[in-house]
C-alpha cells in the first residue's frame, strides 16, 4: 500500500503540497481530481522523489521512500507514466521497454506479458518512439512502466488528447492492472472516466486532499465535481 | 615532388590528424551530449594521457612496443579514474549546471596543467614509437606507425559506437542524454552515469594522446590545440552528435593536413575558425545537431 501522511512538498519556500494525506491500496483504482495547480502532478512527482518533501512521510508497504535517492524508488516497484508521456523519443519501442526492464523486470517473460497487453507495440518494436501515433505513444508509456512489474502505478492524465478508441483501450488496460493486483493512482479530469474506473476518488484542493470518497457514493451530478474540479 | 603525390601525402597526414581529432572530439561531444557540460579541461585530459604515456615508457622495461601497449591500456584508465573523481568531487556538487561547470572546468584546466608542470616539468619529451616500419609508395615513403594510428583510432571509434548502440551501458547513456529525470524515474542512477560518461570522455582523449605522442612530444601545455580543434569539430558536427563529430573531424583533419602542407598551419586554423563562424551563422545547431 502506498501512503502519504501530512506531506509538504515543493521547491524552497514555494510549497505546493501542504499536509497532503493519501492512500492507494492494491487492486484498487484511486482517482485524483482537482483544478489546475491544485497539486495533483506535484503529488505524483513527490512520490517519485522529483519534488523535495520537506515534511511528512511517504511509505510503500511500510517502508519510507521520501528519504531515498529518486532512482531507488522505481526499484521498489513504483511505476510512473508522466503527463505528456516523456518517452525516449529517439530510442526504439524495444529500447524504451528495455529501460523499464533493466530495473525490476524479469526480462523476456515480463516483456512478453506486457506486449500481450499491447499487441500493437509488438508490431512496432523496431520503430522509434517519436514516430508513433499519440495513442501508441501513450500505450508505450504505460507498457514501459509495466516493465518495472510495479506494485503501484501512477498515471498522470493518460487519456489527455487521445481519440475515443484509444481512450477505451487505455481504460481497459487500467481495469486489467487492477485485476492484476496493482494499486493504480490515476490523475483524471473527466468525471465520466472517474465514475467508470475508480474505486475511490481523492479531491485535491490547494495542496491537500480535501475529500476522499468511494466512487460508488458519487453520481454524475455529485457536488464534488463542481466544487473541486469545476465541471 | 609533383602535385598529385604531394596532395596524397597531405591527405594521408590529414587523415592521421583527423583520426586523433575524432577520438578527442567524440569524448568532448559525449560529455556535452549526456551531461550538458562544456568541459574546458578536456584538452588537459589529453595532455595527461600523453604525460602518463611518457612515464610508462620510462618505467616499463623491454622493447618500446611493450611499454606502448601498457600505456595504451593503463593511461586511459588512470585519466578516466581522475575524471570520474573530478566529476564526483566538483561537477556533481554544482549539480552539473552548465554555467557553473564551465567555470569549474576552467579551474580544473589550470589545476591539471600546474600539477603536470610540477610533476613532469616544462620540457617536451619524446615517447618512442612501438615499432619502426616504413611504408614505401612509388613517390615517397611514409611511417607505418601513422597507418597504425589511423587503424587504432578507427577501431576505438567502432568500439565506442557498438558500446553506445548495442550495450546496456550505451542504452542507459542515451536515455540519460534524452531525459535525465525520466531516466531516474526508471531506476537509472544518473550520478553514476555522469561520472562514467565524464570518465569515458576523458579516456577517449587519453587514448588519442597515447596514439599521437610518438609522433608529437609530451608537454604540459599540449592540451590547448586539441581542445580548440575539438570545440571546432563539435560545433560544426553538432553538439552531442557522434556522427556529426566524426564527419566534422574528417573535414577539419583533412583540410588541416592539406592547407598545412601546401600553405601554413596557421592558415589551416584560420580556415577552421572561419568554418565555425559560417556554421554558427547559417546552421547554429551544427551539421547533425538537434535544433534547440
Amino acid at each position: 500500500m502506498l501512503t502519504l501522511d501530512a506531506v509538504d512538498a515543493g521547491f524552497g519556500r514555494a510549497l505546493v503540497l501542504r499536509g497532503l494525506s493519501f492512500r492507494a491500496r492494491p487492486s484498487e483504482v484511486t482517482c485524483v481530481m482537482g483544478r489546475n495547480g491544485a497539486g495533483k502532478t506535484t503529488m505524483l512527482r513527490a512520490i517519485m522523489g522529483q519534488v523535495p518533501v520537506s515534511a511528512g512521510r511517504i511509505t510503500l508497504d511500510g517502508q519510507r521512500i521520501e528519504t531515498l535517492a529518486p532512482h531507488l524508488i522505481p526499484q521498489l516497484g513504483v511505476g510512473y507514466v508522466p503527463q505528456g508521456r516523456r518517452l525516449f523519443g529517439s530510442l526504439t519501442v524495444a529500447e524504451n521497454l528495455d529501460i523499464g526492464l533493466m530495473t525490476r523486470g524479469r526480462g523476456r517473460a515480463t516483456r512478453d506479458r506486457v506486449l500481450d497487453l499491447f499487441p500493437r507495440l509488438r508490431e512496432r518494436l523496431g520503430q522509434t518512439a517519436a514516430t508513433l501515433s499519440g495513442g501508441e505513444q501513450q500505450m508505450l508509456a504505460i507498457a514501459r512502466a509495466l516493465c518495472l512489474e510495479p506494485k503501484v502505478i501512477l498515471l498522470d492524465e493518460p487519456t489527455e488528447g487521445l481519440q475515443p478508441s484509444m481512450i477505451a483501450a487505455i481504460r481497459d488496460t487500467v481495469r486489467t492492472l487492477r485485476g492484476m493486483g496493482v494499486a493504480v493512482v490515476l490523475v483524471e479530469q473527466r468525471a465520466e472516466a472517474v465514475l467508470d474506473l475508480a474505486d475511490r476518488v481523492a479531491f485535491v484542493e490547494t495542496g491537500r486532499v480535501a475529500e476522499m470518497v468511494p466512487a460508488a457514493d458519487l453520481g454524475p451530478e455529485a457536488p464534488q465535481f463542481a466544487r473541486y474540479v469545476g465541471v | 615532388m609533383e602535385f598529385g603525390p604531394f596532395l596524397l601525402l597531405a591527405l594521408m597526414e590529414g587523415l592521421v590528424g583527423a583520426a586523433v581529432l575524432a577520438l578527442t572530439a567524440s569524448g568532448l561531444s559525449l560529455v556535452f551530449g549526456v551531461m550538458r557540460v562544456v568541459n574546458v579541461a578536456h584538452g588537459e585530459f589529453f595532455m595527461l594521457g600523453a604525460v602518463a604515456a611518457w612515464f610508462v615508457s620510462q618505467w616499463v622495461p623491454g622493447p618500446p612496443a611493450v611499454a606502448f601497449a601498457v600505456a595504451l591500456v593503463v593511461c586511459p584508465l588512470i585519466v578516466a579514474a581522475l575524471a570520474a573523481l573530478a566529476d564526483l568531487a566538483i561537477l556533481k556538487r554544482l549539480k552539473h549546471e552548465p554555467e557553473a561547470t564551465i567555470v569549474a572546468t576552467i579551474g580544473l584546466l589550470y589545476i591539471l596543467q600546474q600539477a603536470a608542470l610540477t610533476v613532469y616539468g616544462p620540457e617536451a619529451r619524446p615517447v618512442p614509437a612501438p615499432f619502426e616500419m616504413r611504408l614505401q609508395l612509388p613517390w615517397f615513403g611514409w611511417s607505418g606507425y601513422k597507418l597504425f594510428v589511423i587503424g587504432a583510432a578507427a577501431a576505438v571509434l567502432l568500439g565506442l559506437w557498438l558500446m553506445l548502440t548495442r550495450t546496456r551501458a550505451g542504452l542507459v547513456m542515451r536515455a540519460t542524454q534524452i531525459d535525465r529525470e525520466t531516466a531516474t524515474a526508471f531506476g537509472i542512477d544518473v550520478t553514476r552515469v555522469h561520472a562514467g560518461t565524464f570518465a569515458l570522455g576523458a579516456a577517449l582523449a587519453a587514448v588519442a594522446a597515447v596514439l599521437i605522442v610518438p609522433i608529437q612530444q609530451a608537454h604540459y601545455l599540449m592540451g590547448g590545440d586539441p581542445l580548440l580543434l575539438s570545440f571546432i569539430v563539435v560545433i560544426i558536427g553538432g553538439l552531442g552528435s557522434l556522427r556529426g563529430t566524426l564527419l566534422a573531424a574528417l573535414l577539419i583533419g583533412l583540410s588541416d593536413g592539406v592547407i598545412s602542407t601546401f600553405f601554413q598551419p596557421t592558415l589551416a586554423k584560420i580556415v577552421a575558425t572561419l568554418l565555425v563562424a559560417l556554421v554558427l551563422v547559417f546552421r547554429p545547431q551544427g551539421l547533425f545537431g538537434a535544433r534547440a
